[in-house]
């Protein structure tokens, strides 16, 4: 459950964003969380509504974008299938993953007086 | 305060951000890679099931190198330091870093730990995380290589079900391969084929740190690496 230490990484980084722009509250979350990236966004979420409690994110709805696994031939450029081994079928180079592995933090919506 | 009704409300603002979320964490993991290299240290960070034979590897691999490389562990364990103790009493200088709850080792833990050691009288050092498939996996602890133990008992789907471990791992040791006899009809290659799902370049060694088999491979690839991390340091 390294969900858990995700979530208190964000809350640390949102309420030092908060305090940098004097925020009242925090509206709105947006992540972005590959698909490959080993991290459930659904225990993610459980997480989230345990510890937001009492902090500057009590009210703040949790948005959660997922990013889709894809791997590359970084030779060729052609797509993997899903599954497939991770080397090109044309020049039999090692695949590279272009997305799927983010777990970044896009933006918080904030109220400001 | 909302500028064009004159309502009082407050003014919701977007603030962007777009940075990793473990970005605290790659930072320490930075500093960790920053003492490694001014050591001339190869670090490991060595993942894999409870079970899957990481200490017993670690025990082999001292045996084998004897007096000609010193090799240095830290051991992350939720609540003993049994894998400490077994490594201190094979000859590594070890410690523990005892996480409670925790499931994963993180940067500032290492970084912590790494007080105990004098970096400058080791060659190579292992961190041998938490057993588990999953959580290690996306913390980056400022190794240079990362490991996963997978023994052929814990049957050869698991990289595809646990694909993240495996796929940030340059090197995957196949243990207990003196079992294999007893496994029904699993054999090497089966692993093999599920790795290269899951790792662009798989590299596979199968040892058994029982009857030694396999170690001259690992041991001769671990020194090439650790050759290689000076040169790059």
């Amino acid at each position: 459950m390294h969900e858990y230490s995700i979530v208190s990484a964000l809350l640390e980084r949102v309420d030092a964003e908060a305090r940098a722009h004097n925020a009242t509250a925090v509206h709105r979350l947006i992540l972005r969380i590959g698909d490959a990236a080993g991290v459930e966004p659904e225990l993610l979420s459980k997480a989230y509504e345990h510890f937001r409690a009492g902090t500057i994110c009590a009210g703040a709805e949790l948005c959660v974008e997922r990013v889709a696994e894809r791997w590359i031939c970084p030779v060729c450029g052609r797509t993997l299938e899903r599954g497939a081994v991770l080397a090109c079928e044309g020049c039999g180079m090692p695949a590279r993953l272009m997305s799927g592995d983010e777990i970044i933090l896009e933006r918080i919506e904030m109220e400001v007086p | 305060m909302c500028q064009d009704c004159g309502c009082g409300d407050p003014e919701i603002v977007p603030v962007e951000v777009h940075e990793r979320l473990l970005s605290d964490n790659d930072r320490g993991a930075r500093h960790n890679r920053e003492h490694f290299a001014a050591h001339g240290v190869l670090a490991i960070n060595l993942m894999g099931s409870p079970g899957s034979g990481k200490t017993a590897i670690l025990e082999a691999t001292a045996r084998a190198l004897g007096s000609r490389r010193r090799l240095g562990a830290v051991s992350g364990d939720l609540a003993t330091d049994r894998d400490a103790q077994r490594l201190r009493a094979a000859g590594i200088p070890a410690a523990t870093i005892t996480t409670g709850s925790a499931c994963h080792l993180d940067a500032g833990m290492v970084h912590h730990a790494l007080d105990h050691f004098a970096l400058d009288s080791l060659d190579i050092f292992v961190i041998e995380n938490v057993g588990n498939l999953v959580c290690p996996a996306i913390y980056d602890l400022g190794q240079a290589l990362n490991i996963v133990a997978l023994s052929v008992t814990e049957g050869e789907d698991k990289p595809l079900k646990y694909p993240v471990m495996f796929r940030n791992a340059q090197a995957v040791l196949l243990t207990k391969i003196d079992l294999l006899p007893h496994l029904g009809g699993i054999n090497l290659q089966m692993f093999n084929e599920a790795l290269a799902r899951v790792m662009p370049e798989p590299l596979a060694f199968p040892v058994s740190a029982l009857t030694g088999e396999g170690m001259d491979r690992w041991l001769e690839w671990l020194e090439a690496s650790r050759c290689a991390n000076r040169l790059i340091a």
